[in-house]
């Protein structure tokens, strides 16, 4: 190795075989590698080896209701926005056992926990998402009350960001402040050119990685294309969302007939919240085997849009879906504001193309704010 | 419902109009089979056993629908019989498949199916057991799950309140990480408006969900008909979507009418 270490704030160049030596030394330092791949009809989130599991030449179409994969002309590994998925399913998982118990002979036993918690390198983290992750982080950590499960994968995280090149119609980071240009959390930041990937690291984990592999300082060209490629990704963003004044004039349209007009067409089938980076809310289930000798208690994601969500003595307290709605919506984009200083909502777009009925939140608050 | 079960208690499982699939979902529990047979006591279930013992009993287990005179007087026998009732499977919760009838005439399919329709005494409707007596809780499914099954002998024995989600097919497929049909390729799916309990089973295999188990609390059918239509769905193939197995459970009826109407 004769190159100088990278600095922190030193961008360098690495080619695709630089990036495939950065998810081989990410694995020898004991890390599980998660990244994009190509899934069932969509670009996932799953386990990785080398860069030949990237969705080389792959994108998407998205809009209200509907997404679709798509060749692209060149093979980009990262030439997407985003799937369906996103690394809660990792951070938080969707299924968790929380502990399980034993009874044998008359005598009852907790059992141990189900091992350690796995280590993860996310590859290909967008701006968005970095913002999700710092929300889930101050709900999940922020506070007096620490959610250990969380906490654990969290802190051993490592996180290579890649900036966005273009952009969705469904995006509206840009609205809330949140991409296409990474702002930090990232341990390093890519951004892809045809030919490879200009690199900066972001920590000094992600430096003493970046300082392992093949790379050479990146040229003022490849920084200039680089800065390009994202400000063309935010010149192509068409959604926008008004966040002036936001909190108070969404609590003012609390009586809207708009909730109504949403509610027709809202199947309360809870895919919004399910895609949703930011959306942390989950359920405890008891089970006990038929012989009883053995009980487990389960964490699984929930959801506002459920009967069973607003459950409390006497019934449920959300009985129209025109209130879950709401709540949801409201929740987002107020009252969490007040709870955590900070939107719930990172403008990613999921929402909109993953509901069957191609509900827009963008396009239900311009109608709920209108004056009437 | 739950409390005050003896610590053994007695099952008796019933069948009326249907198929049998959902009675033999519990032989096909084997590996949790013995426990069960260990945890209660099998009084009545001849599809698995010739021992009858009589009455009452304190759960009963009821499969199939009401189609003629003599189960609508039977099944207020099998009622009064059960401290708790649990109907299990569509035919049971919502008339099955047969209840596709409710849209003919029975008399008609009497006269060109058999050969000696003098013999065949028959009711106009199949209908849910509900319709006919109180039920104190329900398994859905065509057939049910089988896990369903042995979670809700578990929690009725260990006097719990068993695990039976009301919620979409889609949060299970959200959970398992399967990948919408419905959005990424516009296959028809009934996964928005179907309670869930299958584990999203035919939409990991790539196939839309066919709605086995039913209208979900708060079904909206009327807009999932609404979004097949724009995806250029013609509207007899949405009465079909909705008049299959549940057909007779009103929000699907209520659907499949409309879109009849259309
Ligand atoms: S807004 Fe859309 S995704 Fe969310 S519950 Fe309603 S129909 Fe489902
Ligand atoms: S509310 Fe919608 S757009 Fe906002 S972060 Fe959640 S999924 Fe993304
Ligand atoms: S495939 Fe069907 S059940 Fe699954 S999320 Fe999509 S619409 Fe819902």
């Amino acid at each position: 190795m004769t190159e100088p270490a990278a600095q922190p704030s030193g961008a360098v160049w690495l080619t695709r075989e630089g990036l495939n030596q950065l998810l081989g030394a990410l694995r020898a330092q004991g890390y599980e590698v998660i990244g994009p791949r190509l899934g069932e009809g969509a670009i996932i989130y799953d386990r990785i080896q080398t860069i030949e599991d990237l969705p080389a030449g792959w994108t998407e179409e998205q809009e209200a209701g509907r997404y679709r994969l798509r060749r692209r002309q060149d093979d980009a590994l990262f030439g997407y926005n985003l799937g369906p998925q996103s690394w809660k399913k990792f951070l938080h998982p969707p299924v968790l056992r929380l502990f399980s118990a034993e009874k044998n002979n008359g005598e009852f036993r907790i059992l141990p926990p189900d091992g350690e918690s796995p280590r993860y390198a996310f590859v290909g983290v967008r701006a968005c998402e970095l913002a999700a992750i710092a929300v889930q982080d101050r709900v999940l950590l922020g506070d007096q009350f620490v959610e250990p499960n969380y906490e654990a994968r969290r802190k051993e995280l490592f996180i290579v960001a890649v900036q966005c090149t273009r952009a969705a119609p469904t995006c509206f980071c840009s609205s809330m402040g949140t991409g296409p240009q990474v702002q930090g959390g990232a341990d390093l930041v890519l951004t892809e050119l045809s030919e490879g990937f200009v690199a900066r690291a972001a920590s000094a984990r992600g430096a003493e990685v970046l300082a392992a592999i093949e790379r050479r300082p990146a040229s003022a060209e490849e920084c200039r294309q680089a800065e390009e490629a994202v400000a063309a990704a935010a010149a192509q963003i068409v959604r926008r969302l008004d966040t002036r004044d936001l909190v108070r004039r969404l609590y003012e349209a609390c009586e809207s007939p708009h909730w109504d007009d949403v509610a027709r067409r809202c199947l309360a089938c809870t895919n919004c919240t399910m895609v949703c980076p930011t959306c942390f809310c989950t359920t405890v289930e008891d089970t006990s085997t038929v012989t009883g000798d053995r009980a487990e208690r389960w964490r699984k994601w929930d959801s506002c849009f459920t009967e069973s969500f607003s459950y409390i003595h006497g019934g449920s307290v959300r009985t129209s879906v025109r209130s879950r709605y709401r709540q949801w919506l409201t929740h987002k984009l107020a009252s969490w504001v007040d709870q955590f200083d900070m939107f719930g909502c990172v403008g990613c777009g999921r929402c909109i193309t993953w509901c069957p009925a191609g509900i827009d939140l963008t396009e239900e608050v311009k109608k709920l704010l209108a004056p009437v | 419902m739950l409390r005050g079960l003896p610590r053994k208690p007695r099952i008796a499982v019933f069948k009326f109009a249907s198929c049998d699939g959902c009675q033999l979902s519990l032989l096909d529990a084997e590996d949790e089979l013995l426990a069960v047979a260990d945890a209660v006591e099998i009084a009545y279930f001849p599809e698995a056993s010739r021992r009858m013992l009589k009455g009452p009993y304190d759960i009963g287990l009821v499969e199939g629908s009401i189609t003629t005179h003599h189960d609508a007087e039977r099944i207020q026998q099998v009622r009064r019989q059960c401290r708790t009732l649990i109907t299990i499977g569509a035919c049971a919760t919502a008339g099955g498949i047969q209840a596709l009838r409710n849209w003919k005439d029975a008399n008609e399919f009497v006269r060109h199916v058999y050969a000696r329709p003098d013999f065949i005494q028959t009711l106009k409707m199949s209908t849910p057991i509900a319709e006919h007596v109180p039920v104190d809780g329900e398994l859905r499914g065509c057939p049910i799950n089988k896990n369903q099954l042995v979670e809700l002998v578990s929690a009725l024995v260990a006097g719990r309140k068993p695990n039976i989600p009301t919620h979409s097919v889609c949060m299970e497929c959200k959970r398992q990480g399967t990948v919408c049909l419905l959005v990424a390729r516009g296959v028809a799916c009934l996964g928005p408006v179907t309670q869930a309990g299958c584990g999203a089973l035919c939409p990991r295999y790539g196939r839309g969900c066919y709605g086995c188990f039913g209208p979900m609390e708060a079904a909206n059918p009327a807009s999932l008909s609404e979004i097949f239509r724009a995806q250029g769905r013609p509207n007899d193939a949405i009465v079909r979507d909705f008049r299959n197995f549940n057909a007779w459970a009103w929000q699907f009826r209520q659907a499949s009418e409309e879109a009849e109407r259309a």
